[in-house]
């Protein structure tokens, strides 16, 4: 019992992980209706100017977490600007296939200028395990939900209280309809790539302390994943990304902890045929009939 | 002689053609044997890219799982051929190959294609990527290790009768009663279920034989380079596939098969260059897409029967 309370922890850190990157998905396709593929290439910048921040500036991790979200935020908008902004109006394949080739360019951009070589990432802080009776807790897992649930609560914040979450949400239900009352759909949609963008940077930088390495191939497999929870908790509403996230990571821990750790991929893949099947709009989705 | 036969003597010609210039340039020693492990790559492609286009180009299914189904043939033909080291196991390594990848893609498809647009390219590259894994896990296929000294059975004239056999089937398709309706579920799948056309139906002959036509590229594949791993056929193979088809133009075959051809020796020459070739296909990818997103020959291709038209043409205005 203990050791299953043990994993279900285990679960949730990288559960949240995986809610912070979904996130970034749901709320671009929830907008411009497109799969940002290169959403996972972010997150393994994240990581890096985290990586390189405490490294060469000696800093702690809040700062390094900070930079790390401005340097992603800051990519996700040029990406936004510079390949898919021309796309707009073509067709979703386009849009797709651009976004891979996005995605390529980053990853092997990365391989090519640092090197395809696992890096291990600085202990910012002393790992201590805090024994709680049925589980014990490290303080990087304790650290890696403070970080998830404040930035989740903040995201919750903004595009529930602020006038630009307002505007988020009205071009996410008809950009044509919001643009003429007056929104700039533009900066919303760069605004969408900014916020998307830094939580994944912050998931790279946790990710990093969570598993102690990083390489420049680390974003495809967990951004998959990510996306794979969006579908799940259902594509576009964000309350769902984070439901997927922390169940695929659940699912994948308890994979690795009682059954082949080999197949961990395989399963959320499964999961992911499985949902498309059952409820194509996701566990939270409502169903909309589909008009001519 | 009817303008139908001319067409047909014309493609001949141009094949045999083809394959004597090959054959002269090996026989002088112009194409050594480094060379030629690029024509072979390049003939392999074209199969995989021929394929692909008959799923994403003519029936507008974007699949992103096109490795798997390369990598059910080449084990079945490296498995089949280390136990039958002939040309007899050569054929019938091919023939279960195609057989299990139809099968595999049959089973796949029902659910997946019931899928539009992104989800389909999502769950395909999950179904390549559950491929691999599978194989990864099972015994017979080595695991990780994967198969090595597979008999060197494929020679670069087999693949090249295959791949003509296999560019004359998908170019038949195309201008089949099948092909045309699968070209319709393209353009506008409601509008075609609405004229009475069975969409599932002609998205599931596209796919199936898509991906039988990359098993025949498999074999060839396992034995021409006698190892193969399950990390040759990841998600990278099949986006190297995918982006022969958007360079050479959904929709297009002759596209596809010069999109093979350039790829393949920019391949060769860029062999040393690591990361950085993958850079500019990436960045080629994404200016295609944005500036000319129909692929260097958009939907066109070049036909034997348009020479005589354009003569004809010619001819009129003197």
């Amino acid at each position: 019992m203990s050791s299953f309370m043990q994993q279900v922890i285990n679960g949730l850190s990288l559960g949240s992980i995986y809610a912070l990157i979904a996130l970034g998905y749901t709320m671009v396709y929830g907008i411009i209706k497109l799969i940002n593929f290169a959403h996972g290439e972010i997150f393994m910048i994240g990581a890096f100017v985290g990586y390189a921040t405490i490294q060469f500036l000696n800093v702690g991790l809040v700062p390094a977490l900070i930079v790390a979200m401005a340097a992603s935020a800051l990519l996700g908008v040029i990406i936004e600007r510079v390949a898919y902004r021309p796309l707009r109006k073509s067709s979703r394949i386009t849009a797709l296939i651009t976004a891979i080739g996005v995605s390529y360019l980053i990853q092997n951009g990365m391989i090519q200028w640092v090197g395809p070589n696992v890096r291990p990432f600085p202990q910012v802080l002393s790992n201590v395990r805090y024994d709680l009776g049925l589980f014990s807790i490290s303080s990087i897992q304790l650290i890696i939900f403070g970080t998830a649930i404040v930035l989740m609560v903040a995201l919750q914040l903004i595009v529930h209280r602020t006038k630009m979450g307002k505007a988020m949400r009205a071009v996410s239900m008809d950009p044509e309809a919001a643009q003429l009352m007056g929104i700039n759909v533009n900066h919303v949609i760069s605004f969408t790539f900014m916020l998307g963008s830094a939580l994944a940077g912050a998931g790279g930088v946790l990710v990093g302390l969570f598993y102690n390495t990083i390489n420049p191939m680390m974003g495809f497999l967990p951004g998959l994943k990510a996306f794979i929870a969006a579908v799940l908790g259902g594509i576009g509403i964000i309350p769902g990304a984070m439901l997927g996230g922390v169940l695929i990571g659940l699912t994948e821990t308890m994979v690795v902890a009682y059954g082949d750790s080999l197949l961990r991929d395989a399963v959320v893949f499964v999961i992911l045929i499985l949902i498309l099947l059952v409820r194509p709009s996701g566990i939270l989705g409502k169903t909309t009939k589909e008009k001519v | 002689m009817s303008k139908r036969m001319k067409t047909i003597l014309v493609w001949v010609g141009a094949a045999i053609l083809g394959f004597a210039l090959i054959q002269i340039a090996i026989l002088t020693g112009w194409i050594t044997r480094y060379y030629e492990m690029t024509l072979m790559l390049i003939l392999i492609n074209i199969m995989l890219a021929v394929g692909l286009n008959l799923i994403v180009g003519i029936s507008g299914q974007l699949s992103l799982g096109h490795a798997g189904f390369m990598a059910i043939g080449a084990y079945t033909t490296g498995i089949v051929t280390k136990m039958m080291p002939n040309l007899g196991g050569f054929a019938l390594g091919i023939l279960g190959g195609v057989v299990l990848s139809g099968i595999v893609a049959y089973i796949v498809g029902i659910p997946t294609l019931r899928l539009k647009g992104d989800y389909l390219a999502i769950a395909t590259l999950g179904v390549g990527e559950i491929i691999r894994i599978t194989i990864l896990n099972l015994d017979i296929t080595n695991g990780a290790r994967g198969l090595s000294g597979i008999p060197k059975l494929a020679t670069w004239y087999y693949a090249y009768i295959v791949a003509l056999l296999i560019i004359l089937v998908a170019a038949n398709y195309v201008n089949s009663s099948p092909g045309r309706a699968t070209i319709s579920v393209r353009e506008d799948e409601i509008a075609a279920e609405s004229l009475g056309i069975n969409t599932k139906k002609y998205k599931m002959i596209a796919f199936m034989i898509g991906t039988m036509t990359a098993a025949v590229a498999g074999s060839f594949h396992a034995t021409y380079y006698q190892l193969i791993v399950p990390s040759q056929f990841d998600f990278v193979r099949s986006i190297d596939i995918l982006i022969m088809v958007v360079l050479g133009g959904m929709g297009s075959l002759t596209g596809s098969i010069f999109a093979a051809v350039f790829l393949g020796l920019l391949n060769h020459f860029l062999a040393d260059y690591g990361a950085f070739r993958v850079i500019l296909y990436a960045i080629a990818l994404i200016l295609v897409m944005i500036f000319k997103p129909s692929g260097l020959f958009g939907r066109k291709e070049i036909k034997a029967s348009k020479l005589f038209n354009w003569k004809k043409k010619e001819a009129s205005r003197s």
